[in-house]
């Protein structure tokens, strides 16, 4: 058997469907599109039964892929019943969807969920009115508490074995004859969901005329003849008054307060004025928890120091340091237990070939290793996410932080992933499933490396610690993060005019009341999303990490053993592949095939960048672990680069594929190969082009500044010109708004 | 008195007059609940000036002014 769970969002479904499925429960991605797809199995009944739980959504209108999908898959997988998860503590709206659902010819069971809730907010609800109504059964439960679950599934159960006819509410509407005529033209064609299908033509549904195009010219004559109102109102109108009336007295409101526990949360966290400080407090502490090495400052500003050997152990930190965070401390554990493998690996590879234990260790196992010392980090930022987002609060991030990005084709909601994106891009590209316009969520996924993650850090470090004698290394961070972020915001504007154009889509959205957030709930969504995307990552960076390793450890004679990094194929592929890299300036000399090797290797992890110069400078420790001072083979090396070609190798790996981990996340939430390639080509012809542009301005301003400063004029010239042109369109345009006035 | 649902200050309260979306916007704004008749409470107004949150059937709804000037209301 197999039943769908259907809602709005919010209304606990996500919750049910975890408490019925429990570890069976999987996620992937419906065919052609960025949304998760949840199935799993109910094992409690007398036979096995499939779970799979449909988008949340609000309507069954053909406007977006969630609605899209629920209606093909109701209407075309047939399935045995359809739990209708209604939240009770908000009945007139949810009602609205189980309303369009009646009209499918399909076994339907209500599960009214949150009925603790709506019972200590002193609202009562006669089931009794809704089972008659919709002629279907009813079943309080509470998801949360688990209350009931098993009934609803007996009465789902029986229900699925009697067939039931569509019914709609719109029946006894003045539109019935017009109802009844669409319903007699169609039955000529196709009988199947006779109902469903004759409404929909009514609403005017673009998928339904296509089906039925000959159909529809012909209500169309009917709808012209019968009334000059738009039909696609007046049946939405006529659902809504039909609850209204209908369940007048179902729902009886004990308790008089005007204003609830969320509406007072929400004054002080969407306040005007402390709104947004209240946020950036939020975000700051996300991210000292994740990754501060100095707890609380307590060693900048309070001097402490902790130096007790046991301590020091069970931190993993040298004596006289101050307390580590959480995430820090979890990634040094996690380093500690891969190194420990890898040596393990070392150990007991001892006597087998080279190239066994080269593959093993110095492969397979310090590539996973490169990546996964991350993942601590990267999963407590997506725990912190998890919360915010099961709190109600990332909806009022949305609402605070829309107006800011709407400039750049983009809504409030893709702040938070974007932002979280300076920790790690991998929970951030995780995080867009929030946005529910599919191109804006491809959108937001393709700028989301440019804004410069953890693991690019120790790059812009280690060159501003040597770039200008390391005068101007805070400036040379900055400016980097700068040109990510101005990068990212005309690339989303490029975007949206060349390839995501169209009518944007419009920012309404439901601000769920503000609760607190489940554990068990929170860790299940968690484990789901991290087994989704450790499988993913797995395979790619496994693959990827033995293609790189294999490259650099033997030469085009790979039958005659290992060879140097400096004799490897690597090597020449970087001598060749650097006349690629020829316009952005960084390959010139004999360190040239050098960097285009390490820009191959970052492909992999940004880390491996500054660990490739290192080996190839001739170090034998990683640059990584140590300070880096001018005196050392990496330092000379970087040292044979202009500024403008240093900044240009920078602004290289600042934009170009991140590391595979993203590559994983961002297959997983494209759900399609074409997309993921087209992803790793924008980056890479965005890193190209604007390298290129900073390596021949940065020579321009050291060959001659004021023909820099003209070119720079002349340009800041152009963009205000567009701009005053841009507003001088806007305002010949006349909105309706004065034109009803006048 | 007719108004816009984008001129209400916050507190201020009115009925649905008439819509003027098309399309996706007008279907997603029936679909929310924002039908002729509904009354609606005007909330408070976003940090920086924009969207808007509305109360209505219930519930809390957030809108962009350019939305919620295409709802003409009765107050």
């Amino acid at each position: 058997m197999k039943f769908a769970l259907a809602g709005n969002p919010n209304s606990g479904k996500t919750t049910l469907f975890n408490q019925l499925t429990g570890s069976s429960a999987h996620v992937g991605n419906w065919p052609g599109v960025t949304v998760d797809k949840r199935e799993g199995v109910y094992k409690k009944l007398k036979e096995k039964v499939d779970i799979v739980d449909l988008p949340g959504i609000y309507s069954l209108s053909p406007y977006s892929p969630e609605e899209i999908i629920s209606r093909d898959y109701l209407l075309n997988e047939n399935p045995d019943c359809v739990i209708n998860i209604v939240d009770a503590t908000n009945l007139e709206r949810n009602l609205y969807l189980t309303t369009q659902l009646i009209e499918i010819n399909v076994p339907l069971v209500i599960a009214l969920n949150m009925i603790d809730a709506a019972e200590t907010n002193g609202i009562e609800i006669n089931t009794c009115d809704i089972e008659k109504a919709f002629n279907v059964p009813v079943v309080k439960i509470s998801a949360l508490k688990k209350e009931n679950i098993k009934e609803l599934m007996e009465a789902a159960y029986r229900t699925a074995k009697i067939k039931r006819d569509g019914f709609s509410v719109l029946s006894k509407s003045f539109i019935a004859p017009l109802i009844e005529d669409a319903k007699m033209l169609l039955s000529k064609e196709n009988k199947n969901n006779l109902l469903f299908n004759a409404i929909k033509l009514l609403e005017n549904d673009d998928k339904t005329i296509k089906l039925y195009p000959k159909q529809a010219m012909e209500i169309e004559n009917m709808k012209k003849q019968f009334s000059k109102e738009d039909l696609e109102g007046v049946i939405a109108d006529l659902r809504y008054k039909y609850i209204s009336e209908t369940f007048k007295n179902t729902v009886k409101k004990h308790s008089k307060e005007i204003l609830s526990r969320s509406d007072k949360i929400d004054r002080v966290m969407t306040h005007k004025i402390w709104g947004i400080p209240i946020f950036l407090v939020i975000m700051f502490a996300v991210f000292h928890i994740t990754f501060s090495e100095d707890f609380l400052y307590l060693n900048k500003l309070y001097g402490l120091e902790i130096n007790a050997d046991w301590l020091c152990n069970i931190l993993r930190i040298d004596a006289g340091g101050g307390l580590p965070s959480l995430g820090v401390w979890l990634q040094s554990w996690m380093g500690w237990l891969t190194g420990g493998l890898i040596e393990l690996a070392n150990g007991l590879l001892e006597n087998s070939p080279d190239w066994v234990s080269g593959l093993i260790c110095d492969g397979l196992l310090s590539g996973l290793d490169s990546i996964f010392s991350f993942l601590p980090q990267i999963l407590l930022l997506f725990l912190f996410l998890s919360i915010l987002e099961d709190s109600g609060y990332m909806a009022r991030v949305a609402f605070i932080m829309d107006r800011a990005f709407r400039k750049f084709g983009l809504s409030g909601k893709a702040f938070m992933p974007l932002l979280m994106c300076f920790g790690c891009g991998v929970p951030g590209v995780i995080a867009t499933k929030t946005l529910e316009n599919d191109k804006e969520r491809n959108l937001t996924m393709l700028i989301a490396p440019f804004f410069s993650c953890g693991a690019k850090l120790p790059i812009w470090a280690t060159f501003g610690a040597i770039m200008f004698a390391g005068q101007f290394g805070d400036l040379i961070v900055f400016s980097v993060y700068l040109i990510g972020i101005v990068v990212a915001i005309i690339a989303a504007l490029i975007l949206k005019k060349l390839i995501y154009k169209g009518e944007t889509s419009p920012f309404i959205m439901e601000l769920p009341a503000y609760h607190r957030p489940q554990f068990k709930n929170t860790m299940i969504h968690l484990w789901g999303k991290l087994k989704h995307f450790l499988f993913k990552a797995a395979t790619i960076i496994a693959g990827a990490v033995i293609i790189i390793w294999f490259l650099s450890n033997f030469n085009f004679e790979f039958w005659n053993g290992m060879v140097s990094i400096e004799n490897s194929m690597l090597a020449k592929i970087g001598n060749v592949i650097k006349y690629v890299f020829y316009p952005l300036g960084f390959v010139f000399g004999e360190n040239g095939w050098k960097f285009s090797v390490a820009i191959v290797t970052g492909l992999i992890a940004k880390e491996m960048v500054i660990a490739t110069m290192g080996t190839l400078s001739g170090m034998s420790e990683d640059p990584l672990e140590m300070e880096i001072t001018a005196d050392l083979p990496i330092a000379a090396m970087i040292a044979s680069l202009s500024p403008a070609a240093a900044f240009s190798f920078m602004v290289f790996n600042l934009l170009s594929v991140p590391c595979m981990a993203m590559v994983a996340a961002i297959y997983g939430e494209m759900g399609s190969g074409k997309r993921t390639w087209a992803a790793i080509g924008f980056w890479l012809l965005s890193a190209y082009v604007t390298s290129a542009v900073v390596y021949w301005f940065g020579t321009l301003i050291s060959v001659c500044w004021w023909a820099a400063l003209l070119v720079s004029v002349l340009v800041l010239t152009l963009v205000i010109l567009l701009f005053v042109y841009k507003n001088k369109k806007n305002k010949n345009h006349i909105s309706h708004i004065e034109k009803f006035k006048s | 008195m007719k108004k816009f649902l984008h001129e209400f200050s916050p507190g201020e309260s009115g009925t649905v007059k008439e819509i003027f979306a098309e399309g996706k916007l007008k279907r997603r704004l029936y679909d929310m609940g924002v039908t002729p008749g509904t009354q609606i409470i005007m909330r408070k107004v976003a940090p920086l000036g924009d969207p808007i949150e509305i109360n209505l059937r219930g519930y809390e709804l957030t809108v962009r002014k350019t939305e919620a000037e295409k709802v003409i209301m009765e107050v």
